[in-house]
């Protein structure tokens, strides 16, 4: 058995999400036998192979190919290259696979281009496969999975029978763990790829994004609002708030639909994700599909006319109050601090 | 431009969500139905690309015959024919058979066809590129912008990925699956609706393609929720020097 992983390279080397995928991807190569993961990555030039192979054995690889001639980011083109790989371990399944289990296993991390790249791997080869699991084992004949629906609020146990799986790791479920001691090298190949133009039509040209709307996900402080801030006007004090605290403003569904604040501005399922220290919640009543985008806040508050709305039980401190007296109050008593 | 846009039934739910007793599905006695955001979005995005540029947007789902409802929803918001692909109630068809039923009805006669990114009830984030091989045709997924070439031969479909804009220029007739954000979708007139009511949909019957195999759900089951109280600082105004107090304890006062 082989278990490929996919894994994806920013500036700062893996991106962290890769590292999750390999954490669920070790413990399916362990529980089958295998040696370790066979790391796949798609670089330009790959940038100091050596080193990537050093960063994935730390997380369980055992091999790695680094894959080059392919310009930039082409989910069908990858997607041709890890069938190819997935072929040539044996057992190649194809779109009227053989009943029998080679066991093989292709894992991604649950990002955009991981569930793209491993959606275009299902539709060439034909086999199935589960986006977003939190945990994957192997029962007689098949996998057990436990994977995310409704953007995590609902758990799914599943069963797949395939002559190999193909799974993407929910960003937020697996965290990732290096392998303890000291690992033993990873094998690299360098692999020059050679992608069909029927395969190159669907490809990124990149540039930066002028947008800005990157920094709701990584922000410390959000200071988020709802139905309850009441208008496009009634924002400013959430922005002042925002400004005094160092941190940026977050909007529930209905702020974005009213057309009160653009879409980037947008927390939840349909949203953004935002992991910040500080998720300060005003006039929200926390729908679940909300929480979807809040509950990796480390702290959450608050502040609400209802007492008993989902978002005021399920925060750590919530505020019984209208939001419009309550934060200027707040501001002006941080003013006077500083 | 004909456009083809594919619409999902899916229960609304709102603070909690509850399962049926055999934790197959989700328990929809109080709740109503609806489509996913995205699909709300995609459906906007024909219309607006008829509107510009003339032709047709017609809806397909695959779903029982209850499903009538979003697909008539659908005709309220601009869209100008429906096509159910009907299956026995509370029948789950999977991403493989799901994309080829919508194969039978997107193979001919649409420049371009337009999913959600993902079904908001299973999340399978693949029915659309499936769909696409299925045609032979080119496929963009996750987009937040759409702009169709004058000529109306090709389209560039962007989205922001890490802080970079991708931008994917594809030739027509092609497939895209969109995100919620990509437009603000308009609400039903009052003609939409009557109209939508009068309007025929057709029907087609379900072709299971033979031996599928796919994921196969044992059961459902809701995560545990962290078991918190929380503290009530107070009421109003008074609340603000311990919620500053709170401030400082979590290291986010200037
Ligand atoms: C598939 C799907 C995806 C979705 N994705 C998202 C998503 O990504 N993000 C999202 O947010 N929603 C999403 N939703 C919508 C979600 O279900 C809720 O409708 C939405 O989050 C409600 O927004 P809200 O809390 O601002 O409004 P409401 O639910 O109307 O709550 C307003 C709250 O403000 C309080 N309030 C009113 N006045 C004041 C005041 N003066 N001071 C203080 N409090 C006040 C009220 O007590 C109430 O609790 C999605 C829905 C679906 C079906
Ligand atoms: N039963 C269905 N009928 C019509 N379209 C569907 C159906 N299931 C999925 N889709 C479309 O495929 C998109 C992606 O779904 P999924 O791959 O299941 O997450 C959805 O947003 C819909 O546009």
């Amino acid at each position: 058995m082989t278990v490929f992983c996919l894994v994806e390279l920013d500036s700062g080397g893996v991106a962290e999400a890769s590292l999750r995928a390999m954490t669920l991807a070790r413990g399916l190569a362990a529980d089958a036998g295998a040696a370790g993961v066979t790391a796949v990555a798609f670089a330009a030039a790959p940038p100091g192979a050596a080193g990537l192979g050093a960063e994935l054995a730390a997380y369980g690889a055992a091999e790695v190919y680094a894959v080059s001639g392919i310009d930039g980011y082409a989910p069908q083109a990858w997607a041709r290259v890890l069938a190819g790989l997935l072929a040539a371990a044996g057992g190649a399944p194809g779109a009227g696979a053989s009943p029998e289990i080679s066991g093989h296993a292709v894992v991604a991390a649950g990002t955009e281009r991981g569930n793209e790249v491993l959606a275009h791997l299902g539709a060439v080869t034909g086999l199935p496969m589960a986006a977003n699991c939190v945990a994957a084992a192997p029962v007689p004949g098949a996998l057990a999975l436990v994977r995310q629906r409704w953007a995590g609020l609902l758990l799914e146990e599943a069963v797949l029978d395939a002559p190999a799986a193909l799974l993407t790791v929910a960003a937020d479920a697996v965290s990732p763990v290096p392998v303890s001691g000291r690992p033993a090298a990873a094998v690299v190949h360098e692999l020059t790829a050679t992608a069909a133009d029927a395969d190159l039509v669907i490809r990124a040209a990149e540039s930066p994004d002028a947008g800005g709307g990157a920094s709701l996900a990584t922000a410390r402080v959000v200071v988020g609002g709802g139905r309850g801030v009441g208008s496009a006007d009634g924002f400013a004090p959430l922005e002042e708030l925002a400004a005094l605290l160092g941190g940026v403003v977050g909007v529930s569904r209905v702020v974005t639909s009213e057309g009160w604040r653009p879409h980037t501005m947008q927390v939840g399922q349909t949203g953004t994700k935002i992991t910040p220290d500080l998720y300060l919640a005003c006039g929200i009543s926390g729908a679940i599909q909300h929480f979807a985008g809040c509950s990796g806040a480390k702290h959450i508050i608050a502040i609400n006319t209802d007492p008993s709305a989902p978002m005021m039980t399920r925060a750590d401190y919530a505020v019984v109050g209208d939001l419009h007296e309550v934060l200027p109050a707040l501001i002006q008593t941080l003013k006077a601090r500083s | 431009m004909d456009i083809l846009v594919c619409v999902k039934r899916v229960p609304t739910v709102g603070g909690v969500i509850t399962l049926t007793a055999d934790q197959r599905a989700i328990d929809t006695r109080a709740s109503g139905f609806t489509i996913s955001p995205h699909e709300e979005c995609a459906v906007e995005e024909a219309v607006r690309l008829a509107e510009r540029f003339g032709g047709s947007v017609t809806v397909v789902t695959l779903g029982s015959t209850a499903a009538e409802e979003q697909l008539r929803a659908c005709l309220a918001l601009g869209a100008s024919a429906a096509v159910l692909i009907e299956t026995a109630d509370g029948v789950e068809t999977g991403p493989i058979a799901t994309a080829a039923a919508l194969a039978s009805v997107a193979a001919i006669g649409f420049d371009l066809v337009l999913l959600g990114n993902e079904a908001s009830d299973t999340g399978d984030y693949q029915v659309g590129i499936r769909l696409a091989h299925l045609l032979g045709r080119p496929v963009a997924t996750g987009i937040k912008s759409i702009s169709v070439a004058g000529d109306e031969s090709s389209l560039a479909a962007s989205r922001v990925y890490r802080g970079t804009l991708e931008t994917y220029p594809l030739p027509l007739p092609c497939v895209v699956t969109v995100k919620e954000g990509i437009n603000l979708p308009r609400y039903p007139s009052l003609p939409g609706r009557l109209r939508a009511k009068r309007a025929s949909v057709r029907r087609v019957p379900l072709d299971v393609p033979a031996a599928v195999r796919d994921v196969v759900m044992t059961r459902l089951r809701v995560p545990d929720a962290p078991a918190k109280q929380a503290t009530v600082l107070g009421h109003g105004p008074d609340a603000v020097p311990a919620l500053v107090a709170v401030l400082g304890e979590i290291g986010v006062l200037p």
